[in-house]
């Protein structure tokens, strides 16, 4: 549009090429874009491997069709619905445990910001943010010193303490596996999360806690009335993307922390279908399961997207 | 009315430092953990009798296991990925950032979706492993970095960041006879340091933190990262300690000196993967803060 007012730039007078600048620009651009294409976009002709009998070493062309056979076995064959039905499960209560738990860094950042010393407030800021900066194979490798049999501190300050009568190996059971993952989750991720909301608050505006200081509000008051109204917004854009990935809660934390004991509860889709895919061979059931929890997860996105614009009047994408 | 309100405040505060008290050395414990194992006597730590200070200190445990043999190897890899890597992401989402400010460019909003949508949905792991075989990405090195060159996040930040600044700047450049790359690099670039400090830190974070890319990709264990590494050494540890156990040392073809259990093994790799981590972090910390909120305010 510009161009049309200012002809002589639509020409690149710089280098006297004849390309016009808009194509130029798309020019420059489009070895990032072709990048794109290739590692985000190619990846969707993997698809096709769920509609045939794949098996690895052999090319697509030599490997018979089978259409829908492995969507219709997902619901047909009752072992394979129950492992699905089981490993939705597993997914479903570890995203609505992570989204219960997501008021958590909001506390967090209000709590923060009451304290006063500087230095103190600082101090917190940064040791409780590092944990996001470490692997989760590093994760697993701190619970599992910290929690071994043998050499485990929390084993030997629980026998310490009274609490157990012998060591326990903590990562080698299942009947928490939920909540010991939503635990480290929050270990690892809560500091981090309140930091956008410690913004958030930072943002809102001083007067209006001055004038309700004038009013005779205390504390609690002024974090209700202020404070919190203050961050809804961006709690509700983080809840809106959590809800985008209700399906996606990834597979680095489960497959480190996946053992022979806790399999029942921890595997979740992405896992699944990284254990019956890359370990079982059984690639092109795998590809569907994949498959459709990529278009339950656009279908999820585009909801939330929707909700967006209806209450905020803002989309998200 | 007004007591009873300084004694509410009162335990407010106590309660509010305990907390943060609490979960601050929460948060710090395990990493300190770690260390005072590493250096205290192997077999003390083994038996878990190391808990609050080293004891018996040694370095014997640093200097064993940087002469493992696929150790140095392995953070060569994870070094070089993250110096590359970073380097090509932070030029690439900053030059692309920049690029899509630009009204001018032919189709912008479309390719700018087209960009930003991969945030958000990707085909899935196994259909994006076929592929990547197909693109012969598995044991090559380039794998670990030209997925990540161009990150979606990063486009944004730097996008909106770009936006902020007066278009006039870049105007005046133009008249002189500026192109693009001679405005990017001398005008734009310098402006937007604290944004691309950001995402240095972020991906250099990222590229070292990275495991999973080498559990699917690579079998090679040349291409192996030291994250890897450090998850096999985990996963074999048990069985490694219970070689040691029953065999009451002799060890076998194990690569371990009878000094070495798999406790000291384990926790020493793991220190040598944060060190990099915590040395680094409290001096870009408020970068990132800084850039984050950036990023925040956009949604």
């Amino acid at each position: 549009m510009k161009a049309a007012i200012r002809p002589q730039s639509s020409m690149s007078r710089r280098s006297g090429s004849l390309i016009p600048d808009k194509f130029r620009l798309f020019l420059f651009a489009s070895p990032f874009l072709v990048l794109i294409l290739l590692f985000s976009y190619f990846p969707l002709y993997g698809w096709l491997y769920s509609f045939y009998n794949y098996r690895p070493g052999f090319p697509l062309s030599e490997t018979p069709f089978v259409g829908l056979q492995w969507f219709k076995a997902i619901f047909s064959n009752p072992t394979q619905t129950q492992e699905v039905m089981r490993v939705m499960r597993n997914t479903l209560a570890m995203s609505t445990l992570g989204i219960l738990t997501s008021v958590f860094p909001v506390i967090f950042a209000i709590m923060l910001t009451e304290i006063r010393t500087t230095w103190y407030k600082k101090t917190v800021q940064v040791l409780t943010t590092l944990p996001n900066f470490i692997s989760w194979v590093l994760v697993y490798s701190i619970a599992f010193m910290m929690f071994s049999v043998d050499s485990g501190v929390v084993n030997k300050w629980m026998i310490a303490l009274g609490f157990q009568e012998m060591g326990v190996n903590y990562l080698a059971q299942d009947d928490h596996t939920w909540l010991a993952m939503t635990l480290w989750g929050l270990w690892k991720g809560l500091g981090w999360g309140a930091i956008m909301y410690i913004a958030a608050i930072s943002s809102i505006d001083q007067e209006q806690y001055d004038a309700a200081k004038v009013d005779g509000a205390g504390r609690f008051r002024m974090i209700w009335h202020i404070t919190v109204p203050g961050l809804m917004p961006t709690y509700f854009v983080l809840l809106l993307l959590s809800i985008a990935n209700f399906i996606n809660n990834g597979m680095e934390q489960f497959f480190v922390f996946q053992n022979a004991i806790n399999k029942d509860h921890i595997e979740v889709l992405d896992l699944y279908v990284y254990n019956t895919g890359m370990l079982g061979f059984n690639f092109s059931f795998a590809t569907a399961i994949s498959m459709l929890k990529s278009i339950i997860s656009i279908v999820l996105l585009f909801f939330a997207n929707q909700l967006s614009k209806i209450v905020r009047g803002e989309s998200i994408i | 009315m007004h007591t009873q309100r300084r004694l509410g405040d009162w335990l407010f505060h106590i309660c509010n430092y305990g907390f943060f008290t609490l979960f601050t050395l929460l948060c710090l414990f395990p990493f300190y953990y770690l260390f005072i194992n590493t250096i205290s006597s192997n077999d003390l730590s083994a038996r878990g009798l190391v808990t609050l200070y080293p004891k018996m200190i040694h370095f014997d445990n640093y200097i064993q296991v940087l002469q493992l043999k696929g150790l140095a190897q392995a953070a060569l890899v994870s070094g070089g990925r993250t110096i590359i890597g970073t380097l090509l992401t932070v030029a690439a989402s900053a030059f692309l950032g920049y690029l899509f400010t630009k009204r001018k460019m032919w189709a912008r909003s479309f390719w700018y979706r087209f960009v930003i949508i991969t945030m958000y949905f990707n085909a899935g792991i196994i259909p994006w492993y076929i592929i990547m075989m197909k693109l012969n990405m598995t044991n090559n090195f380039w794998a670990y970095i030209l997925p990540a060159v161009v990150s979606p996040f990063y486009v944004i930040l730097v996008k909106t960041f770009v936006e902020s600044i007066p278009d006039v700047l870049e105007e005046s450049a133009e008249m002189d006879g500026a192109g693009y790359f001679v405005i990017f690099s001398k005008i734009i670039m310098p402006l937007i340091t604290p944004i691309a400090a950001t995402i240095a830190i972020f991906s250099a974070v990222s590229q070292w933190n990275s495991f999973i890319d080498t559990v699917f990709l690579m079998t090679n264990s040349k291409l192996f990262t030291l994250q890897f590494v450090l998850y096999k050494y985990l996963n074999e540890s048990t069985s490694l300690a219970a070689i040691i156990r029953n065999s009451q040392g002799a060890v076998g073809n194990i690569d371990l000196t009878n000094k070495q259990t798999a406790t000291s093994i384990r926790t020493t790799v793991s220190m040598i993967v944060i060190l990099p981590i915590l040395f680094v972090y409290p001096f870009f910390q408020r970068y990132f803060v800084k850039g984050i909120m950036i990023g925040a305010v956009k949604g």
